[in-house]
């Protein structure tokens, strides 16, 4: 079809940080088809240049505030390598708790507030306060809950305050997590059951659309992995965390403000769906079941189903919650103090699944304990190359629907991401040109 | 009539507009009383003027210098909120270290190619009304000036340091177990959160009116670290205000 098609969006909307659209079409042939980041810059990694590990997590955490708390975690484990700190399994299972609390969080605040709004063709959750308000009170119901698990364990779920190196500042009390298993099995459980028939409700919304890509996750033999594993690629299998840069291959493109990165393809995604297509077989029984419902199959190619895997997620935090929680009582809870004296100085690396994907920290550290050099390589980043490569098979495919049709199908697409812009760009900026 | 609210972010995390939609308990309530208008993070509608604007973040670049003027014009009152807007925050730390050693960290060869500018204040661009302090910000601080604002009713103004509601709470002074707070220079308002749940207070509310910078150094290095890692703690957050 020959047709001349000119789309901006400026700043787009319901998303974390400032990105454009741009698609160009002249005489039929497509000539661009992006999302320029345009977020100022950050400057992270010279700002933590010369910092004591007692504050590089402090730092970092403020990279993004939407996922401070993965941003601290993987921060400490970081820190905890470079200079040889154990932890407990006390500590371990408490950093999953909040893991699973932050994942909450985070997806269903993506999935209510950010992503269902396009499904109702409305433009935010507000007015959804008026036509569905048991929904939208759903949605903060859960999110209150995911955070308080923030709250109680972590001081604070917004740049939490109480991980440290080497451990914890303060232990929640057995009564405190007992409240939270209550309520996680009388209010979260039933309104993540809940959230999955209102997705249910709201699937035909989602566009069809498939692209198969590189798949990129962490992968732990005996869980789902969010806190621990080794890299996984859905086309090669496992590199060691240790091994990250061979698979970022970070590289500088005009439109970003951002790096983009590529592994065995032009690009791969990371987050929900990257997940549960290479983990999907270690989520609990009730959230593979919430996957079926949904109609989420393995391999899934649609990327607008990253809501759903988000959802999914939900459902498996909930109920490993309350496993983790019945685990840290069966041991007994201790008083113990952070173990804060480094063993050896140098280079230590870490990896966590945050809400978004798969996020590196690399740190070196002198001998006073001070950090030499930091990088840090953001989930957003990471999947900047894949939604462009998504939308260059997208526009032509929908070229025949209005422009106002591929302006929306185009915003839905970059939404189902959940970007974290303002993380992407914690380093670099580059002139948006049109 | 509803006072028209709206919601900016500059360079920052967003973690302060999170908190707002983390006010899951009193979400609908503050609706009721106020029309939000424009909040990039969380709505489509666009608006061109406002009763209030509540600015996140700070100023680092020409774009940031020109948005933030427009939205003055538009605004009768503009708040400043969080860290990063009331004084740079933790992005001032850049401030700390020459310009073209900051973009050849990040950059390498190509560090001239982006504008960029020393990460500033609201205030140091445009007339700031109030101001809302720490990083994040609290809810209840927020909650609070949010309220006097809608009532018309002075809004409210720290000026103890966080050490204050810390013996208040009875809490064990961190000192005593081996840490290095800020709490003695720090203004307070947050009810000695972090020290509360065992972490020393890292200054994220900015300084006193009429801080002992001298003092509070002393006291660093009597608790065995060296003057330049005193030096530093205290810039985390203040590096604009900290004249050292």
């Amino acid at each position: 079809m020959s047709r001349d098609l000119n789309i901006k969006v400026h700043h787009l909307t319901r998303v974390e940080g400032h990105g454009n659209i741009v698609v160009n079409m002249k005489d039929g042939i497509l000539e661009t088809a992006h999302l320029s980041i345009v977020e100022p810059p950050r400057f992270f990694e010279a700002m933590m240049k010369g910092r004591s590990f007692h504050e590089a997590a402090i730092i970092t955490s403020r990279i993004c505030g939407i996922c401070s708390l993965g941003h601290q975690l993987t921060s400490l484990v970081t820190t905890e390598a470079a200079l040889g700190l154990e932890i407990s399994e006390q500590t371990v299972l408490l950093r999953k708790l909040l893991v699973h609390g932050a994942t909450l969080q985070s997806n269903i605040l993506h999935a209510y507030f950010l992503a269902a709004p396009d499904f109702l063709k409305v433009g935010s959750v507000f007015p959804l306060i008026a036509t569905h308000p048991d929904v939208v009170l759903r949605a903060l119901r859960m999110k209150r809950l995911a955070n308080d698990i923030g709250d109680i364990v972590s001081g604070r779920a917004v740049h939490p305050i109480t991980p440290v190196p080497g451990g914890f500042t303060r232990i929640p009390e057995k009564a405190e997590l007992l409240e939270i298993k209550r309520r996680l099995l009388e209010e979260g459980l039933p309104d993540g059951l809940e959230t999955i028939e209102t997705m249910k409700a709201l699937a035909g919304a989602i566009p069809q659309f498939e692209r198969e890509t590189e798949y990129i996750s962490l992968k732990h033999k005996d869980e789902y992995a969010l806190y621990e594993g080794d890299i996984f690629s859905s086309d090669t299998g496992l590199i060691p965390v240790e091994n990250y840069l061979d698979v970022t291959n970070e590289f500088v493109v005009n439109h970003s403000t951002s790096k983009h990165a590529k592994y065995n393809r032009n690009s791969y995604l990371v987050g929900a769906l990257a997940r549960w297509n290479n983990n999907h077989s270690q989520l609990i029984e009730e959230a593979q079941a919430a996957a079926e419902a949904m109609g989420l199959k393995p391999m899934c190619f649609n990327p607008y189903m990253n809501t759903i895997a988000q959802v999914v997620e939900a459902v498996h935090c909930i109920l490993d919650s309350v496993r983790i929680i019945d685990k840290l009582i069966e041991n007994g809870l201790k008083n113990e103090k952070p173990n804060q004296t480094p063993t050896r100085y140098g280079r230590g690396i870490g990896s966590n699944e945050v809400p978004r994907g798969i996020l590196f920290h690399d740190y070196t550290y002198d001998n006073k304990g001070n950090i030499i050099k930091a990088n840090c390589i953001i989930p957003t980043g990471q999947n900047l190359a894949n939604i462009d490569d998504d939308m260059q098979k997208l526009v032509p495919e929908i070229i025949t629907k209005s422009k106002e049709e591929i302006t929306l199908d185009l915003e839905m697409l970059v939404r189902a991401y959940d970007p974290c812009i303002s993380c992407s760009v914690h380093m670099l900026e580059v002139d948006f040109i049109e | 009539m509803k006072p028209k609210v709206a919601f900016f972010d500059f360079t920052s995390c967003e973690g302060c507009q999170l908190n707002k939609l983390n006010l899951e308990n009193d979400l609908l309530d503050i609706l009721k009383h106020v029309d939000i208008v424009e909040f990039r993070e969380a709505m489509d509608d666009k608006a061109d003027f406002y009763d209030i604007a509540f600015i996140e973040g700070s100023i680092t670049s020409p774009s940031c210098v020109e948005r933030i003027h427009d939205i003055r014009r538009r605004c009768t009152t503009l708040v400043a909120l969080g860290a990063c807007a009331v004084n740079g925050g933790v992005n001032a730390m850049k401030n700390l270290h020459p310009i073209d050693e900051v973009r050849e960290t990040v950059y390498g060869k190509d560090k001239y190619l982006f504008a960029t500018l020393p990460a500033m204040a609201v205030s140091s661009v445009v007339k700031v009304d109030h101001e809302v302090r720490g990083c994040p910000m609290t809810q209840q601080d927020f909650l609070k000036l949010l309220v006097s604002l809608v009532l018309g009713k002075q809004a409210p103004k720290y000026n103890s340091p966080v050490c204050v509601a810390c013996k208040l709470k009875e809490n064990e002074c961190l000192y005593n177990r081996g840490m290095v707070c800020l709490g003695p220079i720090t203004r307070g308002g947050c009810d000695a959160q972090c020290p509360s749940f065992g972490q020393f207070c890292t200054g994220c509310r900015g300084l006193l009116e009429e801080p002992n910078l001298d003092g509070m150094l002393e006291i660093m290095t009597n608790h065995g670290i060296s003057l330049d890692e005193a030096k530093k703690r205290m810039l985390l957050f203040n590096s604009n205000e900290v004249q050292l």
